[in-house]
């Protein structure tokens, strides 16, 4: 029995042992003047910017393979890699994932995430890069297509996607009558919509129109709802690589890039009417 | 038995075990902010109670037992049935047990999530009249008694079958049916010696009621997600945790004690 317990002792000390000691994710302080520089740049892979985003990404977020990625989100994560003057690599992080405690295998994540304070105590967000409202989805030969305000909407059945702002735009702004449904994937939002068991799916604005576009035939964008969100690039909490980030942010806003990229992937998604 | 010695040892070194897991996690590098990520006091309490933006886990609970209670109903009647067709005997019957089998086969081969799927987003969309108009949670129970059923109809064909021939024909040489054998000699003794299988394979029905929320319900799992999603932190499953424990614990207490007494039962038996 004490020999046993001692194999137990020896085990459990080794294992404390062999615990992970947080990987410096830049090399603290490192040297001399300014980190933003190109040879000083705070990387998790020296000489590359590794990316993250959730998978499947959709359009016009992200289109192609995670190789070469282009869309919004795409191109906007290249055009900051270009800035910081290094190559780009693309990773899988699904988004549940990317606020877990713990150092991450990446620089930064895009994944339309929305900037809130409560999450900022988590994590780590550049300056916002992209602004966007709430979009309501409906199947056309439903009832719910003829809801004109945001009266009519609150007796209808909601659906929204977990961990989208749109759920909590739904329970703090519209405070439908009925409870709204939570779904794991736009995707399955998607499937509940077309089988009718949700009667409008509330999410961004330019998911509604692409499933609109693209996915789901015969369904309606009823309007968008003036609620802007900002997007910004998730960060482990501490990162100094954040201000090389803004730095290129406030550059391509400077220079007209993001509103090139936003006319180029996202006009058609934004011309939609307001509701009132 | 254990003496008093044994005790004693047994005592320390659970002591001894829990204080080095303890110490482990303490001095493990990241401990502070897996305290504050899973553990954070504040956290904990409005997960489970609730916020205006965030649903409460305990109440989204309600969901889960509801869920459980209805489909178990279900699952005890139909399993029970499946099982009983399978033991009926002759070359006329054989359609009918090939059905019972092909259906244990099917859904306890196919993962449940994909029976939700295809029960919660196939059947509205078919368009008949009854059956595509129901809620979703009505369309999870369907899918979670479809495949439990399965299950269950096999752990009752296993007590059925332990019951020794010879009971039965003790029973037909009596003068009793076909089915009354079944019914008063076979099956009160297959489904005491299968409670303890029968309890284990209902905790993992209640563990499974989360996965219900594919569908868009929101119960305690899903609304342990939705907490963690808006608050960047994960107390809240932590909370859902300890919520399914809480339930699962006493069932398994229960089994325990029904296992000692069957036991105790038998042996008696055995001496008179």
């Amino acid at each position: 029995m004490k020999r046993m317990s001692l194999i137990v002792a020896a085990c459990l000390l080794v294992l404390a042992a062999c615990a992970e000691e947080p990987k410096p994710n830049a090399a603290a302080g490192g040297g001399s003047g300014d980190t933003c520089a190109e040879g000083n740049l705070p990387l998790y892979e020296d000489g590359v910017l590794t990316v993250a985003t959730d998978r499947p990404a959709y359009e016009p977020w992200f289109k192609g393979s995670p190789k070469d990625y282009s869309g919004f989100e795409g191109d906007f994560a290249a055009g900051v890699a270009d800035r910081l003057g290094v190559p780009i690599k693309w990773v899988v992080e699904p988004f549940n994932k990317s606020y877990a405690p713990g150092s991450k295998d990446y620089d930064f994540d895009v994944n339309q995430v929305t900037i809130t304070p409560e999450r900022s105590q988590a994590v780590d967000f550049s300056d916002p890069y992209f602004e966007n409202n709430q979009g309501f989805l409906v199947m056309e030969d439903s009832p719910a297509a003829s809801a004109a305000t945001v009266e009519d909407i609150k007796g209808l059945q909601l659906g929204a996607q977990v961990g989208t702002t749109a759920l909590a735009f739904i329970n703090t702004v519209l405070q439908p009558d009925k409870d709204p449904k939570v779904f794991d994937t736009t995707n399955d939002a998607k499937s509940a919509l077309e089988a009718g068991t949700i009667d409008v799916f509330v999410t961004d604005l330019v998911t509604t129109v692409y499933l609109r576009d693209f996915e789901i035939k015969g369904s309606k964008v009823l309007g968008q709802y003036p609620k802007p969100e900002n997007f910004g690039a998730l960060f482990e909490k501490g990162n100094p690589l954040v201000e090389c980030v803004n730095s290129a942010i406030q550059e391509m806003k400077d220079d007209g890039t993001l509103q090139d990229l936003q006319d180029e992937w996202l006009k058609q998604y934004l011309k939609i009417p307001t509701f009132q | 038995m254990m003496g008093r010695r044994g005790v004693l040892i047994s005592s320390a070194s659970t002591v001894l075990f829990i204080v080095l897991v303890g110490v482990v996690i303490a001095l493990s590098p990241g401990a502070s902010i897996v305290r504050e990520r899973f553990f954070d006091w504040e956290h904990l309490k409005n997960s489970l109670l609730g916020s205006s933006t965030t649903p409460s886990v305990l109440e989204a609970f309600v969901l889960n037992i509801k869920i459980f209670t209805i489909a178990e109903a279900f699952i005890l009647v139909i399993a029970l049935g499946i099982a009983l067709i399978r033991a009926v005997p002759g070359p006329v019957f054989f359609p009918l047990r090939m059905v019972a089998i092909v259906y244990t086969d099917i859904f306890r081969g196919i993962p449940l999530i994909l029976v939700l799927y295809m029960i919660g987003f196939g059947v509205p969309g078919l368009g008949l009249q009854f059956l595509s108009s129901r809620s979703d949670v009505t369309y999870g129970i369907i899918a979670l008694v479809l495949v439990y059923s399965a299950y269950v109809a096999e752990v009752y064909r296993a007590g059925i079958d332990s019951v020794h021939q010879s009971q039965i024909a003790a029973a037909r040489s009596l003068g009793l049916s076909r089915w009354k054998a079944m019914r008063y000699v076979v099956l009160p003794q297959a489904v005491r010696r299968v409670i303890p299988p029968l309890l284990n394979d209902f905790i993992g029905l209640q563990k499974d009621t989360a996965l219900v929320s594919v569908l868009g319900s929101v119960e305690a799992a899903r609304a342990a997600q939705i907490y963690a999603a808006e608050q960047f932190n994960y107390a809240s499953y932590v909370v859902a945790a300890v919520l399914f424990v809480l339930i699962t614990i006493p069932l398994a207490r229960f089994t325990d004690h029904l296992i000692v007494r069957d036991r105790n039962r038998r042996q008696a038996g055995a001496t008179t």
